[in-house]
């Protein structure tokens, strides 16, 4: 191996708190090579981002380094006065953040931040850092850069945004890109064309990469190395092939083992036979309307415009098994979920449980709110911070007065907490003393509580790590044999809804493009949205 | 991502979540309290003038307003001394021979009983608005909050001096001494309700679109129970900041309204109406009779803002 | 552009015909008009004559219209108190006013702004921490206290200058300034800092917040990681950002100057619409307090659509927005 460009000894990144002191990155070495992708994954509090902001010294107060050497270019660069730190950051070390909406200054044009950060670094003219400008954002993939490059940053979309930040922290020819879960908050195709625009640009001008993230998949397609991370250690070093299929480690073969994969194969449990489905979704349609205010209608004359945010989705789900809808983020498919549980009203189409229509008046929502519940993605605002788990879990139960004996409330709060495999001690707790996966077993004993027959689970898994996922998801699993439960499955994760579900329903702009049984779906899409959806998926299947 | 280490922020999760308000009653608050002198000093300045106050009648030396102990003689005592009549003034005594640390008490409890009644009327509004515009929205919600602006736009002062004005010219003259103190409250607090709508809606807003809030509708749960289990509980926080620095917005208002001469009845002066009465004697050299009321009324000032002002910090761990 | 200041306008006028109701109200049925325009000794024919000249027997709907239309045209009728038309009056002592609140906005918005700043980019140097307690010092004192205790230190004690009035003015025809002469200004140092200095301890309390919130921002510390230096970093890209929001919230603040003046023109006996404020109120003279709230909700109208326009102008998502919905 030559030189390498960067060289970590031994970093130690400490945060002074009053609980004591936290070390969030403990003796990490490592070294990244001129012009090579390393990959960094580990799930959260891993001490990944905090290796990567240690790099180009941006940890903030209370942290601090408290160990160790980061030698760039063979100079200790973790130690340098504020003013020759600043001349490091890019223009030899850039880097990209997680969120590109929030990662641009929303008050100047994306010429503005691309030519102050040029002439910042290269000796240049306004207008030649103009012309280098329009040419980045060309390279980034940008349509029409030279009239584009005066539009403001909320004027683009997320992943546009993206290849804006790329831009930016190639500006000045950097030798190493730092990037912090660069596609993260981006859907699945974006992610696929931003992570090919990262690593095109950074070929092309010889610019290593050291690419953290929490989804293996991506490093898979990626990386040339990888280094695994757990709890601000090293836990596994080596080429992304070796680590991926051949992991010595018992926590790096555990995390595989926890991924799910859109080519899994799981063993199908078996779907009663039923003459009638248990839910059928005929025509659902949901507008919404963009409101004007009475004087730009005077002004403009135009009518009120609607968007139709669902558009005539029909499906059905047999009792006992599991209905998995996929698409990614506006494409309707979390209307349709709170159509289903009767928070957002229908514009039209109906949803019938075993035959009665849930919207209907009296009867109607009356054996929906007994029978439907629901599961959310956000397991900390899903539960009331400040009721106790016991009331949290008690709430339907109460609510729809299934019980109100006192003993009898608690002795049922008691076994639900049993069933998700948690202590029935933890009923006199807040959910703030629960970690995210356990939240999430509270929300699925508070669904369970008054016995319904359907749940739908939005995006039950994606707030959480993959290992934590995979117990979950294994959780669901199981009460749904034991109950037969029938659930339906909203992700944008593929691999998740595979594994999980016994039908999909690929929506898309509010459309059911494809609808039928999974493995059908995953092995032979028939829309080419399903197919383009399946290409871009980064898996770690795909290693090279 | 904050600036806040995201993956230390994550360990450090697994014991403190963001619960922030259960977790800040449990140990955050009592131990920054313990932490912060100024807090401390705050609490205990706030605590000995509220006590000196309830318990004026029966440690003030003099009853400054049974006219019968009143006796010129004693007027214009500096303080720490006798008067001509023999009666001793530790902080001196006014023109009318009152004993200023008696009156200071006597005041203290019309300052505090106007200011906490005016606050609590402008919480209980204002939550109640707040709730209402929050959780209702639409056009419930433009309309209170369109007032509440206007309302906000100008000083509570001069609001609270037209509600004065009209109470003047609506209630007769015989009864507008019995009911003084009752308009000065309707006044104070009226002028101070907007800043709890519009903290109580933002909260609520925010707390509506929780999952939490969906689960409960989902399961059938009614709109007031919703409101008031749910969401009103998850905005008492920064209610309670608000109604310590409105304590202290509103002792002052007391105090301005009571100087301008449109406040308490003389009857029954406040520390406002002594550091009115003072005025007069400042530039003759008598600076005591306004010295101590007006330090009096900055301490309790000073105090329930420094109170105030650490509980935000206290309760909005990131700011610190 | 166009529909988003006729809507602001709309919006403008939709307040002011709120306030108006209210000082309708006030003039209408707080207390009764002719017995305090006749005075105790007077015949009830009389009275009835006046209620039908001020057409206080048409419906009230009619009065309220008729209301509207005298105040557009600056007719508030004349004070109980004075015996003066209260027109006249507002605009004699209206100059006193607004050179006094100018002012204090002028001292207000310079220190608050620059020392919000100052304290936002040095959380923890130990000026920022005396600033920081001596702002909440002056939040504390009520401001009557203030004038006070300048008065008794500057006025009483070191006698440099004047503790009352307005000094001498001169008389531009339809203006009365006390800014040409020597004694005038003098006058003016005192009542301006008085007034100043609650404004200037929110300001700078609100500069001072939101800036620490801005520099806590992802493009904040993107535009670190771009090797920005840290004065482009601060001055164009973090004060930009706060000023933002800073701009509503201060121009409020400055508008409700003139209606705070009310306790400082007390203290000094400033001759301005303040002073003249709290003594009708004393009085119930309805008509001259009808009349000010009037005028303090015309200056906040004023001042919030100026803002409108300054925040549009600076904002540019609020222009494409308010592009598209104008459409």
């Amino acid at each position: 191996m030559a030189a390498p460009l960067l060289s970590i000894r031994d970093l130690t990144v400490e945060f002074h708190l009053r609980r004591g002191i936290f070390t969030a990155v403990d003796g990490v070495s490592f070294d990244i090579a001129p012009g090579e992708i390393l990959g960094v994954v580990g799930e959260s509090g891993a001490g990944k981002s905090m290796t990567g902001s240690a790099i180009i010294g941006l940890i903030d107060r209370p942290g601090r380094i408290s160990r160790g050497e980061i030698l760039f270019q063979g100079k200790p660069i973790q130690n340098l006065p504020v003013e020759e730190m600043n001349r490091l950051r890019g223009k030899k070390i850039g880097m990209v953040f997680q969120d590109p909406l929030t990662s641009l200054n929303p008050l100047y044009t994306i010429g503005h931040q691309l030519v102050e950060t040029i002439r910042r670094h290269l000796p240049m003219t306004q207008e030649q850092a103009r012309e280098r400008a329009i040419a980045l954002l060309g390279e980034a993939g940008i349509p029409s850069p030279a009239e584009r490059i005066d539009s403001y940053p909320h004027q683009f979309s997320g992943g546009m945004r993206q290849r804006v930040v790329i831009s930016l922290a190639l500006a000045a020819e950097p030798d190493l890109i730092i990037a912090d879960e660069p596609t993260s908050a981006l859907d699945v195709s974006v992610q696929a064309q931003i992570i090919k625009v990262l690593k095109r640009l950074c070929e092309s001008r010889g610019a290593a990469v050291m690419l953290i993230t929490h989804d293996m998949g991506v490093i898979a397609e990626t990386a040339n190395r990888m280094i695994v991370m757990n709890r601000g250690k090293i836990v596994e070093t080596g080429s992304v092939g070796d680590v991926i299929k051949r992991p010595r480690e018992d926590y790096t073969q555990r995390l595989i083992k926890a991924i799910p994969s859109i080519r899994d194969e799981t063993i199908r449990h078996a779907v009663p036979a039923a003459d009638r489905p248990l839910v059928e979704v005929d025509k659902l349609t949901c507008d919404f309307m963009l409101s004007k205010s009475t004087l730009d209608r005077l002004l403009g004359g135009a009518r009120s415009k609607t968007i139709r945010a669902v558009n005539e989705v029909s499906f059905s789900i047999p009792k006992g098994s599991t209905y998995g809808l996929v698409g990614e983020s506006g494409s309707g498919k979390s209307t349709c979920a709170r159509m289903m549980v009767g928070l957002i009203r229908p514009t039209g189409g109906r949803v019938l449980l075993d035959g009665d229509d849930v919207w209907a008046p009296g009867a109607g929502s009356q054996k929906r709110r007994r029978r439907v519940q629901m599961i959310f993605q956000d397991p900390y605002a899903s539960l009331n911070p400040r009721w106790m788990v016991g009331d949290i879990i008690a709430e339907p139960i109460r609510a729809l007065k299934l019980a109100s004996n006192r003993a009898e409330i608690e002795d049922r709060v008691a076994d639900l907490l049993e069933r998700v495999r948690l202590d029935p001690a933890s009923m006199k707790k807040f959910p703030h003393e629960f970690s995210g996966g356990q939240r999430q077993r509270i929300a699925i004993a508070r669904a369970l509580s008054s016995q319904p027959e359907f749940i739908v689970c939005d995006e039950p898994t994606s707030a959480l790590d993959v290992s934590v996922q995979a117990q979950v998801l294994e959780l669901m699993r199981k009460l749904q044999d034991e109950y037969g439960l029938t659930y339906l499955l909203i992700s944008h994760n593929l691999a998740v809804v595979r594994q999980m579900a016994d039908n999909v329903g690929v929506l898309h702009g509010g459309v059911l493009v494809e609808n039928g049984p999974v493995d059908q779906i995953f092995d032979d899409p028939q829309a080419s949205y399903t197919r383009m959806l399946l290409d871009a998926v980064p898996d770690i299947s795909r290693v090279n | 991502m904050s600036t806040t280490p995201p993956e230390s922020a994550a360990q450090i999760a697994a014991s403190t979540p963001p619960g922030w308000f259960r977790r800040a009653a449990q140990s955050d608050i009592l131990y920054s309290f313990r932490r912060s002198p100024i807090a401390m000093v705050a609490a205990f300045v706030t605590a000995v003038l509220v006590l000196a106050a309830v318990f004026a009648p029966f440690i003030a030396p003099y009853n400054p307003f049974d006219p019968s102990s009143l006796n010129l003689m004693d007027g214009f005592t500096p303080p720490m001394s006798s008067s001509f009549a023999g009666n001793y003034f530790l902080l001196g005594s006014d023109n009318q021979g009152r004993d200023v640390l008696s009156t200071i008490l006597y005041g203290s409890r019309v300052s505090l009983f106007v200011g906490i009644s005016a606050t609590l009327f402008a919480l209980t509004l204002g939550t109640a608005l707040g709730l209402a515009a929050g959780y209702a929205g639409g056009r419930i919600d433009s309309v209170i909050m369109r007032i509440a602006d206007i309302q906000l736009s100008f000083p509570a002062i001069l609001i609270a001096l037209l509600i004065f004005g009209i109470a003047r010219g609506i209630i007769p003259p015989s009864r507008q001494e019995g009911m003084a103190i009752a308009v000065l409250i309707l006044a104070i607090g009226l002028s101070n309700w907007a800043q709890f709508a519009r903290t109580v809606r933002g909260a609520t807003m925010v707390e509506r679109q929780k999952d939490y809030v969906s689960a409960a509708r989902i399961m059938g749960v009614g709109r007031f129970t919703i409101l008031f289990r749910h969401v009103l509980p998850n905005t008492l926080g920064p209610v309670l900041v608000i109604a310590t620095i409105g304590l202290a917005l509103a002792i002052i208002e007391e105090a301005t309204l009571s100087f301008l001469g449109v406040g308490v009845p003389p009857t029954q002066p406040s520390l406002g109406t002594l550091i009115r009465i003072g005025q007069q004697f400042l530039f003759s050299g008598e600076w005591w009779i306004l010295f101590f009321p007006a330090v009096t009324l900055i301490a309790l000032a000073l105090a329930v803002n420094l109170l105030g002002d650490w509980l935000r910090d206290a309760l909005n761990p990131r700011l610190r | 552009m166009l529909a988003f200041i006729l809507r602001r306008l709309l919006q403008s006028v939709v307040v002011m015909l709120f306030v108006a109701l209210i000082a309708f109200s006030m003039f209408r049925f707080v207390g009764d008009p002719v017995a305090s325009m006749l005075g105790q000794e007077s015949r009830l024919e009389d009275h009835e004559l006046l209620r039908e000249q001020l057409g206080l027997n048409d419906p009230v709907f009619l009065q309220f219209a008729r209301f509207i239309g005298n105040a557009v045209q600056g007719q508030f009728g004349i004070s109980y108190r004075l015996q003066t038309p209260v027109t006249e009056l507002i605009f004699s002592r209206l100059p006193a006013t607004i050179e006094l609140a100018f002012a204090s906005a002028l001292i207000a918005l310079v220190f608050g702004v620059g020392l919000g700043v100052y304290t936002a980019l040095r959380p923890r140097a130990w000026s920022t921490s005396i600033i920081m307690s001596a702002s909440l010092i002056g939040v504390s004192l009520p401001t009557f206290l203030i004038g006070i205790g300048l008065i008794y230190i500057f006025a009483v004690e070191l006698k440099m200058l004047p503790s009352f009035g307005r000094g001498e003015t001169v008389n531009l025809g339809w203006w009365t300034t006390g800014l040409l002469t020597t004694s005038g200004l003098r006058s003016l140092i005192l009542p301006a800092i008085t007034l100043s200095l609650f404004q200037l301890t929110l300001i700078m309390r609100l500069v001072r917040a939101e800036m620490l919130e801005v520099l806590r921002q992802d493009y904040i510390r993107f535009a670190r990681a771009r090797g920005l230096s840290q004065r482009t970093i601060n001055f164009g890209h973090a004060l930009k950002n706060t000023l933002v929001p800073v701009i509503t919230i201060t121009g409020l603040q400055l508008g409700s100057v003139i209606a705070f003046a009310i306790i400082t023109e007390t203290v000094f006996q400033w001759p301005g619409v303040g002073s003249l404020f709290v003594n009708s109120v004393q009085v119930v003279d309805v008509p001259v307090m009808a009349a000010y709230l009037l005028f303090v909700a015309l200056v906040f109208v004023v001042i919030n659509l100026i803002v409108d326009i300054l925040y549009y102008v600076v904002d540019p998502r609020l222009r494409v927005d308010a592009r598209a919905g104008g459409k």
